[in-house]
């Protein structure tokens, strides 16, 4: 395994939690709900995946028990918005709170414990083919997950009568409720569906990515799924690409502050200056590139109004009470 | 089409005492109501007689409180709208109940219960659509649809599903008069092909012309069964407004007074903010002392864009575009356009004209703080309650406002009450410029006729008042001139005199063959 394929597959690994998390959440804006708690249901995700695979030893155990942990907890924001109605913002922030708080005190018992890693794919004779081998048919199973979610969620989405009334309901609510679709369940089963993910999400971190519990685990990358979603305008491929690009700088960056200039002296003149350039910054500048980059090429991409129009959902964030 | 279902001569939909309680509004109280095959019925009443939530218990949007519904002969419980499409009703909305950011054939889906594919809906729709005369791009985008065309795909989408029973909610509101001769045809069709229609509308004599018997509604109750053709216009609005209702009168424009132009809009063009919003083009106009003048059209052709544009909440680039009383205003504030002696009343009433959640008298001094500043507010900014309080008490004792309470919030008001308030408080400071967006929409018979003498009595005595309205009756009574806007462009004004409702339609329609749409392509 050459340093190039490693820091490739890196960047897969940091990738793909983001994009889960973020394909449950461009579901659940899509049908005109923003739930900010998502990164509180990834670290109670990323928790219940850890203690489920410990306990059992079966890391997709602990991935079964992230989702369904994840989904029961988005119940709660589904429960108090939707039901209740109370204001999304605020109950969206609250439940990342409760999310930090409740998976640092549950995963008390488990700090300090090696985790139980899912096991990459093996695919005798393709996994072993030079460069591609590893990075296609070598990854973690999570990996192939998530690819399949871009692919679904954007079928379902744009090919299906079922995603057709998901986006109705985010379009307009009223419209939708005077046709007699049932705007409140589509929305309940859409904020679990997002739940699900982010809670998969979380247990990558903690099954596949650094396999052990340490609190805050998810350091905020709730926070860049929903930034993705917004960005990307509601789009999943674009959610896709923002996700690989922003995991991509992520990983470079940390290469660039660890490499020694001295042992690189035969890079070919251009290349040399560019690192010795980047390595004279400042690392928290480096440390920041990935998110000013990811939001300037997804703004760039996103410049034509009328297709971000069509595709931001116009109800997203207002709530609906029904008259009966 | 089951045209043998249920016996010769019994109706097709008999309701009785239906009743319908919001808190302590009966919104229905005891409605009776009967269809027979092949009828079409008028359900009158003035906004707020209760005509839409009647209708809404129909469709299964809303669940009575008591009563029942017969339906060919059977009892039936209509709980949702699906269940309403499946018994053979269907319904079109009079604020449309279209997505926007769909295409018309999604739109269409969305309604059917079927699971077939989009293209064969959309290629269903589009055969439907021909042969009704009422032609439909399946595949455009419903945002870039006038509303004429959006009435089509509600339409078409209501046949798709042969009903037996189809409800239009004011289905002529928003259209041209020629496009309304246009549903007229449709509907005289679907009656000829044995369909019943269930046709809401405040409009006399479309309802005389084309309607074959008539439920008035008032404040919820049923006051009368009649045949529309029996009737005159005057007596329907009798049953329907419980008395006679004060005729709005125009004094001639007195031709010795200054006629100096007091707005005067020069060239005044304006990007489209958004997809969905019309660019305005070129529109110049020059409203005199004294004078009313009118803006026709259908909603959509760039009316908001227009009013934003001289109301100041949208800034133009060449200062020179708006003239206020003879200075330069296009790049002015609204407060400094009101400093100018302009005011404006905007379309909605709820959040732009008014703050739903403040009493009328903090609504008073929002509007009116820069203009008033020395008798509303004290030396440091303070708010003079007293005086404020007196000057939204003269405003309603002068406008007729009927509330319940001693300064209530401005959502607890009825919207014709809360919009002669709004319309009071700009009156009050007697401006020499006055701009009002759609004056009395939504607002009962009786406050209308005040505000539009208002508004008159404001011209007459030597201001300039410019009226956008979509109610041509309105423009007729009030306007000394009308223009008409299409597209975002303006026609030049003429004399009252010399306007006629066809004049005005074929301009409003755009006086030229319909242009195609350009389809919009989507991810």
């Amino acid at each position: 395994m050459n340093i190039l394929e490693a820091v490739l597959i890196t960047i897969v690994t940091a990738s793909t939690p983001l994009l889960i998390a973020a394909m449950g959440e461009l579901v659940v804006e899509r049908s005109g709900v923003l739930n900010l708690g998502v990164e509180g249901m990834m670290v109670m995700g990323s928790v219940s995946g850890f203690a489920a695979a410990y306990m059992t030893g079966s890391p997709w155990l602990g991935a079964l028990a992230a989702i369904i942990v994840g989904a029961v907890f988005s119940l709660l924001f589904a429960f108090l918005t939707l039901t209740l109605v109370t204001n999304q913002v605020a109950t969206g922030l609250a439940l990342t709170l409760l999310g930090l708080g409740l998976s640092g005190m549950l995963g008390e018992p488990f700090v300090g414990h090696p985790g139980v890693r899912m096991d990459n794919i093996h695919i005798p004779g393709l996994s072993d083919l030079p460069l591609v081998g590893g990075l296609l048919f070598g990854e973690d199973p999570l990996f192939y997950i998530s690819i399949l979610l871009v692919i679904a969620v954007s079928w379902f989405l744009f090919k299906t009568r079922a995603g057709l009334t998901l986006r109705s309901v985010g379009d307009n609510h009223g419209s939708a409720h005077a046709l007699g679709i049932p705007v409140i369940g589509i929305r309940y089963l859409a904020v679990m569906f997002g739940g699900a993910c982010a809670g998969l999400a979380g247990a990558q971190l903690s099954l596949v990515y650094t396999p052990q519990w340490v609190e805050n685990m998810t350091a905020g990358r709730g926070w860049i799924a929903l930034a993705l979603v917004v960005f990307a305008s509601w789009r999943p491929w674009r959610v896709f690409a923002g996700a690989y690009l922003f995991g991509a700088l992520t990983i470079a960056q940390l290469h660039v502050q660890a490499i020694d200039l001295n042992s690189l002296g035969f890079l070919p003149g251009p290349f040399y200056w560019l690192l010795a350039a980047l390595k004279s910054v400042p690392t928290q500048f480096l440390s920041s590139l990935p998110y000013l980059a990811t939001i300037v090429v997804l703004v760039l991409i996103s410049r034509n109004r009328r297709l971000t129009m069509v595709n931001t959902p116009a109800s997203l964030g207002r709530a609906f009470v029904p008259d009966r | 089409m089951d045209a043998e279902g249920g016996n010769a001569g019994e109706a097709l939909l008999d309701v009785r005492g239906l009743t319908k309680i919001f808190g302590s509004l009966r919104a229905c109280d005891g409605v009776d109501l009967k269809i027979n095959r092949g009828e079409i019925h008028a359900l009158l009443g003035e906004n707020g007689a209760g005509k839409s939530t009647f209708v809404k218990m129909l469709f299964g949007s809303l669940e009575p409180y008591s009563g029942e519904i017969r339906w060919k002969g059977d009892k039936v419980r209509i709980t949702s709208p699906g269940e309403a499409r499946r018994l053979g009703i269907g319904m079109v909305f009079q604020h449309f109940s279209l997505f926007d950011a769909l295409t018309a054939a999604e739109n269409i889906a969305l309604s059917l219960d079927d699971g077939s594919p989009i293209g064969t809906i959309a290629a269903k729709a589009k055969a439907l659509s021909y042969s009704y005369g009422l032609p439909l791009d399946p595949y455009s985008l419903v945002g870039d649809l006038s509303v004429g065309e959006r009435q089509r795909i509600e339409i078409i989408r209501c046949l798709l599903q042969t009903p037996d029973l189809i409800i239009l909610d004011e289905p002529t509101s928003v259209l041209t008069p020629q496009e309304a001769d246009k549903l007229f045809e449709t509907l005289e069709r679907l009656r000829s092909e044995g369909k019943s229609i269930l046709y809401i509308s405040h409009r006399l004599e479309e309802v005389k012309r084309m309607c074959d018997g008539a439920t008035v509604l008032r404040h919820g109750k049923v006051v009368g069964h009649c045949d529309p053709r029996q009737e005159t216009a005057a007596s329907l609005a009798r049953m329907m407004v419980g008395s006679e209702v004060s005729a709005v009168t125009r004094p001639p424009v007195d031709t010795k007074a200054d006629h100096s132009p007091l707005l005067e809009i020069r060239d005044l063009s304006r990007k489209a903010a958004t997809p969905f919003s019309v660019p305005l083009r070129a529109i110049s106009l020059s409203v005199k002392a004294g004078e009313v003048i009118g803006i026709a059209g259908v909603a959509g052709n760039g009316q908001g864009e227009f009013f934003e544009a001289v109301s100041g909440e949208a800034l133009q680039d060449n200062a020179g575009s708006v003239r206020i009383s003879g200075k330069d205003a296009g790049r002015l504030s609204i407060s400094k356009r009101r400093l100018l002696g302009a005011a404006f009343v905007p379309e909605e009433r709820l959040g732009h004209g008014a703050a739903p959640l403040m009493s009328l008298s903090e609504n008073l001094l929002l509007s009116r703080y820069s203009t008033d500043r020395k008798a509303f507010l004290g030396p440091l900014g303070t708010i003079r309650t007293a005086t404020i309080e007196s000057a939204s008490e003269r405003i309603i004792k002068h406008m007729d406002v009927r509330m319940s309470g001693k300064d209530p919030e401005a959502a607890a008001l009825s919207g014709g009450n809360l919009q002669k308030f709004i319309v009071g408080r700009e009156l009050d400071r007697q401006p020499s410029v006055m701009v009002v967006n759609q004056p009395t929409w939504g607002v009962d018979a009786g406050a209308a006729a005040r505000i539009r003498q208002a508004l008159i009595e404001l011209a007459r005595g030597g201001s300039a008042v410019l009226v956008i309205s979509q109610d041509l009756d309105e423009l007729f009574e009030i306007s000394d001139y009308v223009a008409v806007m299409h597209d975002g462009a303006m026609s030049q004004p003429f004399a009252i005199a010399e306007a006629t409702f066809e004049k005005i339609g074929l301009l409003m329609g755009g006086a030229a063959p319909e242009q195609a749409h350009p389809v919009g392509e989507i991810a």
